[in-house]
């Protein structure tokens, strides 16, 4: 198989576009579609400052370099949830983010230590509180998104990007569907505008870029990330989802992308209007964060009830 | 030749194609990306008696 550039050997070929590119064009094909998907849903502006949520895992990686390369003002953040199970998980993708950033001088970053800051860590606290028991990942994503916009709005950011790509979208996207969940039907876009009342403005730049796309970027371009996935995410849901998927793209090249931009129209049709619930929202009574009922917001409610360590 | 994946090797007798290999060892073409001497392989790609394939999982998240 043949670039269709250049005529040498390809590397990657792209079934659903009918595309073959070898090792020199592939990865500037990427950074193009990068730049285009940013300017065509805007993003953000060569102006503004961009938190990069970075979790030491390909996509985020591969994000925060073509950002960087692009010559945005991108900065990582990367939180350490303190996950060891016996592999060092949070450990070795930590160490991933920090040998990056060690070898780009343009690369600042902040680290948000669970453990450190807030006393314990993620499995610790899962352990402990009823959203926890027997699904961390939803303690997970609470804390995240918290300390994402906390971080975004203290450091005077403009706007957070985090690197869901496309099999991510279709994942949730396909996982909504089957349980007709509108309202978060209605939310799932690739920019969440910024709320006055303190939401940061939330963005997707790989949001039409399948997940072994920007794989095949990392490889090429020698970022070096941590292979395993989260040990709590063995069995999760919205990997059953990407497997069935991943099933149908390979009978039909192709699937994926043309199920998440239908959905793309549609909401831009004004298909999923009705649904969208505006929320009113109040400024948590500890940390001042936006939360949808008057009084402590669902993070700090997590944090309420906990025993002082001895 | 020898596909690893993970924790998990295989060996393979005669000639494949990087894509059909993949197949043979149940696993789908679009999860993995086949890498030889560091180098990235299409699927068209034919494999010789001698080559160690890693296959790289593209899935992650949770």
């Amino acid at each position: 198989m043949k670039c269709r550039k250049c005529g040498r050997s390809a590397a990657f070929n792209m079934r659903q576009h009918k595309l073959a590119l070898c090792e020199t064009h592939y990865p500037e094909w990427f950074v193009a579609q990068t730049e285009r998907v940013i300017q065509k849903y805007r993003m953000f502006g060569p102006d503004e400052r961009v938190l990069v949520a970075v979790s030491g895992g390909k996509d985020s990686l591969a994000l925060w370099n073509v950002l960087l390369g692009l010559g945005y003002q991108a900065d990582g953040l990367y939180i350490d949830l303190g996950i060891d199970d016996g592999v060092g998980y949070s450990a070795t993708s930590r160490d991933k983010v920090e040998r990056f950033a060690a070898q780009r001088p343009e690369a600042n970053f902040t680290v948000v230590d669970l453990e450190a800051e807030y006393g314990e860590t993620l499995p610790e606290l899962a352990r402990r509180v009823r959203r926890g028991r027997g699904k961390p990942c939803s303690v997970c994503g609470l804390v995240k998104r918290h300390v994402m916009n906390r971080v975004t709005r203290d450091g005077g950011y403009d706007v957070l990007a985090t690197g869901h790509n496309l099999d991510d979208e279709v994942a949730v996207l396909f996982g909504n569907v089957l349980h007709w969940q509108m309202s978060y039907i209605a939310r799932q876009a690739p920019v969440l505008p910024a709320s006055g009342d303190g939401l940061a403005r939330k963005v997707k730049p790989f949001c039409r870029l399948y997940e072994r796309e920007t794989a095949a970027y990392t490889l090429m371009t020698g970022i070096d990330y941590i292979y395993d996935e989260c040990p709590y995410a063995v069995g999760a849901t919205s990997l059953r989802h990407k497997a069935v998927l991943s099933h149908m793209e390979e009978d039909s090249p192709g699937t994926k992308l043309q199920f998440y931009l239908g959905f793309l129209r549609a909401r831009k049709a004004g298909f999923f209007n009705e649904q969208a619930e505006d929320v009113e929202l109040h400024p948590c009574s500890n940390c001042g964060q936006p939360t949808s009922a008057p009084g402590l917001c669902a993070f700090c409610r997590l944090w309420e009830r906990r025993a002082p360590r001895q | 030749m020898k596909l690893i994946y993970r924790d998990k090797e295989w060996e393979l007798q005669g000639r494949w194609r990087v894509r059909d290999a993949i197949k043979e060892v149940g696993l789908l073409p679009q999860t993995v990306l086949a890498v030889r001497d560091g180098k990235l392989l299409t699927g068209d790609v034919m494999l010789e008696k001698d080559d160690e394939i890693k296959l790289i999982a593209v899935v992650s998240g949770g």
